[in-house]
C-alpha cells in the first residue's frame, strides 16, 4: 500500500509569492537558486481570437515578429544582441492569449530585460522581416496544405466553430496573410499589449526586488488597458456528422469531438477524470488505448482530452488506422465514449484515474520553465496561487456519483462531430 | 570564458558486480525522480533482414513478464501519478519513469525484472506488429518528406546500417516473428549492457543500495554483447536523390555530408563541427541565414546541424526551404557559393564567440531539467563516452578556435561528396 503514498501537492517544491512591483504591476515569483537562470513566462489576454474577422493570422504574426528589430536594433542586431549572452526571447499566439518566454543565465539578467523592454514596448516590424516571416509562414502553410493530421485539425475546428475565431486557423491561411499589412500588427500590438491583460511568473536565482526590477523595466511602461473586442460563446456545428476529406494516402486520420462543459461548471474537474481514464494523452493504460491499440492494434496513436477555452469548451480527440479498418477504428473509439457518456466509470477506474491525476501533478513543475508557464496558465485560468492544493483536493473529492453526472453532462449521449482525411473504407 | 562555466552537479558513477552501469544525477529541488535504463544497442545492430527488431522490441517490453504479467508495471506508474515512456535510436535504447522519489525501488525492481523475465506470444506480438506498422504509415507512408528524409539516408549510407531507417522497412517488419524478437532481447539484454540512470532527488549511496538490492540480482552473462556493423566505406560519389509527389505543395532542399562523430573523430575535431554547424546554419545570425534568407532571398528558412552523438561515422546536415518561385537547382549553387564564400574568407571573431557562448549555455540550460541531464548523460555513455567526456564538453567547446573551424569545413564539407535531397510537386505531363 506504499504506493498510495504520493506527493499530493507540488507546493512542497513551488513556494509562490505574489508581488506587486513599486510601479503596480502583479507578478508571481519561484525563488530557486540551483541553477544559475531565471525563467520568466508571461501572457497577454486576447490571442488570435482578436485576429480581425477576414485577417487570421494576425496574432501569429505579431508574435513572431516581436523579437525580429526592436528600439534601434534591427532585426540582425537584435538577434545577435540575444547571441552574445545566450539570451532566449519568444513569443506565441494561442487561441485566447499571447504568450512570451525569457530565459538567462544570471549574470545577463540586465541586458535579457533591456532586449524584452525593447520587444515588448518598441518593436518595429520592419519591411524586411515582415516579408520574410509571412513568406515562411506560407511556407509552413503549404508544408501543411496535404499533411493528414494538419488538414484534419483544420476542417474539424472550421467546421465546428463556423463564424467564430474558433474556427479560425491560428496560423491564418495563404489568403489572409495575403490581405495583413504592416499596419495591422502595429494597431495589434497597441490593442492588445497593455497591463491590464498581463500575468507574469519568475522562476530563478532571483530575489523579490530584482524580480521586481525587472518586470517594472519591461512591462511598467505599457499602455494601462488593452482594447479588446468582445468575444461570442461559441457554438457547435454539426455534431453527429462525420465528413470525409479524401487524400491519396494509406492511413485515414481521424478527429472527432463535441461541446463540453466550461472550465467554472461545478462538474468540470470531475469531467476531466472521465477523460483521462478514457483516453488521456500519455495514459497507456485507458480504455481507448487499450481497445484500439493493445487488443486490435488498429492504431499507434488514440487519444482524447478536453479543451476548456475562455469563451468555449469541447472534447476533442482522434486516432490514426490503415484505410481497410479505418471504420473499425472510429466505431471502436465511439463505443467507448458512448460507454463513459452512460454508464460513467467503475469505481476501481475513477479511484485509479484519480490516485493518477493527483499524483502526476508535481511532475508539471519539474523544471524552471515548467514552473513559470503553469504557473502563467493558472493565472490565465484566474486562480490564485491556492489553485496548487486545491486541484488536487477537487478531484480526491469526485465521487462515483459526481462522475457520472459529470460524464453524462460532458459527453451526453456520446455523439460526435468527425472529420477523416485518407481514403477510409466504410465512412 | 572557461572560468566561467559553473561546476556541474555532483554526478556520481559506478558499476555492479554484474557489470550494470550506474550513474546518479542528483537534483533535489522536487521530490521526483527520473529513473531510466539505456542499452548499448539500437537500430544499427538490427540483424540482417530483420530490420525493426530494436523498436518492435521495445513496444513488446511493454508485455509483461513472469512475476508481473501484462500491464502490471504500467499500470503501478499509472497509479502512482508517474510517466514512462521509451524510445530506440541507431545506436541505443532507453526505458524510462518519472515517479515521486518513494517509488524509485519499485520501478528499479520492475525493470530489473524485464531485463530477463519478458514472456511473449504469438497472441500479443501480432498486434503490436501491427501498431508499428501503424507507426511507420503515420510518420513516414503519408508524409513524402519523410519518404524523402528516409532516401537520402539509404543514400548517404550505403553499407553501413545507419542508411536502414530506426523503425525498420515496412516489408521486414510484416515478417518479424515471437522467436526474432526474443532471440535479440536474449542478445542484448543484460547488465553488462545496460547502464542505469537515476536524477533528481536521490544521492548516490542510497541509489547504490537500491540499485544493488535489484539489478544487482540479475546473473551476468560473462560478456558484454559485441555490436558487428559494416562500415561505410569512402566515396567519391555524389547524388541527387528526388522525390516528386502530388501532395508536395512546399518544396524543400537538404545537403547530407558523412563527418566523423564525437566517437571516430580526431582531438577536438567533434567540437569544431559543433561550432561549425551553429556558425554554418544555427539559427538566424548564421551564414545561411542571413546570406540565403535574409541578403539574397533565395529561401525562407536555412538551418544546418551536426549530429555528432553517434558510435560510428556520422552525418553534418544542411536544410533550405526555397522562396517562392526560386528552383532547387538555384539552392544547390547557392549553398555551394556560400561555403565556398565561407572557406575562403574565414570565421568573423564576434561570430565564433557568439556560436561557442550559445553552445556552452546550452549545458547550463540542461542543468534546469532532471530528464533532460539524464538523456544528456545516457547517450553519451550508451555511445561509449565516459562521464568526464560529458563533463568537459563546454570546455572543449570553448577551446574551439577559428583555425579548427576552418580545418574541420575543409576536410569534411568543401567539395566532399555529399548526398541532395530534393522534394518537388508531381509535374503535370499532360501539358
Amino acid at each position: 500500500m506504499q504506493k498510495h503514498s504520493i506527493v499530493s501537492s507540488p507546493q512542497s517544491a513551488v513556494n509562490v509569492k505574489t508581488l506587486v512591483t513599486p510601479r503596480g504591476v502583479t507578478l508571481w515569483l519561484v525563488e530557486s537558486y540551483a541553477v544559475p537562470l531565471v525563467s520568466l513566462e508571461f501572457a497577454f489576454r486576447g490571442g488570435s481570437s482578436q485576429d480581425p474577422a477576414d485577417k487570421a493570422g494576425v496574432g501569429m504574426l505579431l508574435a513572431s515578429l516581436l523579437d525580429e528589430g526592436a528600439g534601434d536594433l534591427d532585426s540582425q542586431a537584435f538577434q545577435r544582441a540575444l547571441d552574445e549572452r545566450a539570451i532566449e526571447i519568444s513569443f506565441h499566439a494561442d487561441r485566447d492569449a499571447m504568450t512570451g518566454r525569457m530565459r538567462t543565465l544570471v549574470k545577463n539578467l540586465e541586458r535579457a530585460a533591456e532586449l524584452l523592454r525593447l520587444a515588448v514596448n518598441e518593436p518595429r516590424f520592419d519591411e524586411e522581416p515582415f516579408i520574410r516571416v509571412r513568406e515562411h509562414a506560407n511556407a509552413r502553410l503549404r508544408h501543411d496544405a496535404n499533411d493528414p493530421g494538419s488538414v484534419a485539425a483544420k476542417a474539424w475546428k472550421a467546421n465546428a466553430f463556423p463564424g467564430h475565431p474558433y474556427g479560425e486557423p491560428t496560423d491564418g491561411s495563404l489568403e489572409s496573410l495575403a490581405l495583413i499589412e504592416r499596419g495591422d500588427l502595429v494597431a495589434a500590438a497597441k490593442r492588445l499589449l497593455a497591463r491590464d491583460q498581463l500575468v507574469i511568473a519568475i522562476v530563478g536565482a532571483i530575489d523579490e526586488r530584482g524580480a521586481a526590477d525587472l518586470i517594472d523595466k519591461a512591462f511598467a511602461d505599457l499602455p494601462a488597458k488593452a482594447d479588446l473586442k468582445p468575444v461570442a460563446a461559441a457554438s457547435f456545428a454539426r455534431l453527429g456528422r462525420i465528413d470525409a476529406i479524401p487524400l491519396d494516402v494509406p492511413q485515414s486520420t481521424i478527429r472527432f469531438g463535441r461541446p463540453s462543459l466550461m472550465r467554472d461548471d461545478p462538474d468540470y474537474i470531475a469531467s476531466v477524470v472521465a477523460a483521462h481514464v478514457l483516453g488521456g494523452s500519455g495514459n497507456m493504460t485507458s480504455r481507448l488505448f487499450r481497445e484500439v491499440r493493445e487488443k486490435r492494434g488498429l492504431a499507434y496513436t488514440v487519444f482524447g482530452n478536453f479543451y476548456a477555452y475562455d469563451h468555449g469548451a469541447f472534447y476533442y480527440g482522434g486516432t490514426t488506422t490503415k484505410n481497410e479498418r479505418a471504420r473499425e477504428s472510429f466505431d471502436v473509439a465511439a463505443h467507448e465514449i458512448r460507454d463513459v457518456a452512460l454508464k460513467g466509470l467503475s469505481d476501481e477506474e475513477l479511484e485509479k484515474g484519480k490516485t493518477y491525476l493527483i499524483g502526476s501533478y508535481p511532475l508539471r513543475f519539474d523544471t524552471s520553465v515548467k514552473i513559470a508557464s503553469q504557473l502563467v496558465h493558472i493565472q490565465l485560468e484566474g486562480r490564485s496561487p491556492e489553485w496548487l492544493v486545491e486541484r488536487n483536493r477537487q478531484i480526491a473529492a469526485v465521487t462515483g456519483e459526481s462522475l457520472k453526472r459529470a460524464a453524462n453532462r460532458a459527453f451526453g449521449d456520446g455523439s460526435l462531430y468527425t472529420t477523416v482525411v485518407g481514403k477510409p473504407e466504410g465512412f | 570564458m572557461t572560468s566561467h562555466v559553473p561546476a556541474a552537479t555532483q554526478v556520481a558513477n559506478f558499476t555492479l558486480k554484474n557489470g550494470l552501469e550506474v550513474v546518479v544525477i542528483p537534483d533535489h529541488r522536487a521530490p521526483v525522480v527520473t529513473h531510466m535504463i539505456w542499452y548499448r544497442n539500437g537500430a544499427a545492430d538490427d540483424p540482417m533482414g530483420k530490420s525493426g527488431i530494436a523498436h518492435f522490441l521495445e513496444h513488446l517490453m511493454f508485455k509483461g513478464t513472469k512475476a508481473h504479467p501484462k500491464g502490471e508495471f504500467s499500470e503501478f506508474i499509472s497509479e502512482v501519478g508517474g510517466q514512462e515512456n521509451a524510445f530506440t535510436g541507431s545506436d541505443f535504447t532507453a526505458y524510462f519513469q518519472q515517479v515521486a522519489k518513494q517509488h524509485l525501488k519499485a520501478c528499479m525492481e520492475f525493470e530489473a525484472d524485464r531485463m530477463t523475465g519478458l514472456v511473449l506470444t504469438d497472441e500479443i506480438v501480432a498486434p503490436e506488429r501491427d501498431v508499428v506498422l501503424e507507426e511507420r504509415r503515420m510518420h513516414c507512408d503519408t508524409d513524402p518528406g519523410a519518404q524523402l528524409g528516409e532516401a537520402v539516408q539509404a543514400t548517404l549510407f550505403t553499407h553501413h546500417p545507419y542508411g536502414i531507417p530506426i523503425i525498420g522497412w515496412g516489408h521486414e517488419i510484416e515478417g518479424l516473428r515471437r522467436d526474432d524478437a526474443l532471440a535479440y532481447y536474449q542478445r542484448f539484454y543484460t547488465p553488462e549492457n545496460a547502464i542505469l540512470v537515476v536524477a533528481g532527488d536521490a544521492e548516490p549511496d542510497e541509489t547504490r543500495a537500491l540499485a544493488e538490492d535489484t539489478y544487482g540480482k540479475v546473473k551476468p552473462r560473462g560478456a558484454k554483447p559485441e555490436r558487428i556493423r559494416s562500415l561505410e566505406p569512402p566515396t567519391v560519389a555524389s547524388r541527387l536523390v528526388t522525390v516528386s509527389d502530388a501532395k508536395v505543395q512546399q518544396p524543400n532542399w537538404q545537403r547530407h555530408y558523412l563527418a566523423p562523430s564525437c566517437r571516430t573523430a580526431d582531438p577536438g575535431e567533434s567540437e569544431a563541427l559543433d561550432v561549425l554547424g551553429h556558425l554554418i546554419g544555427g539559427g538566424q545570425t548564421s551564414l545561411l541565414y542571413r546570406t540565403l534568407v535574409v541578403d539574397e532571398k533565395l529561401a525562407v528558412s536555412a538551418w544546418a546541424y551536426y549530429h555528432g552523438t553517434a558510435l560510428d561515422e556520422s552525418r553534418f546536415i544542411v536544410n533550405m526551404t526555397p522562396a517562392p518561385g526560386v528552383s532547387l537547382e538555384t539552392l544547390d549553387k547557392a549553398f555551394d557559393r556560400a561555403l565556398a564564400t565561407f572557406l575562403k574568407e574565414g570565421v568573423d571573431a564576434g561570430a565564433l564567440e557568439r556560436a561557442k557562448t550559445r553552445l556552452v549555455a546550452d549545458a547550463i540550460y540542461a542543468r534546469d531539467s532532471q530528464s533532460d541531464l539524464a538523456r544528456w548523460y545516457g547517450s553519451s555513455l550508451a555511445i561509449g563516452q565516459t562521464l568526464s567526456d560529458v563533463e568537459e564538453w563546454p570546455i572543449k567547446i570553448d577551446a574551439v578556435d577559428a583555425e579548427a573551424v576552418m580545418a574541420a569545413a575543409r576536410r569534411w564539407l568543401d567539395h566532399k561528396p555529399a548526398v541532395t535531397g530534393h522534394l518537388l510537386p508531381l509535374e503535370d505531363e499532360a501539358a
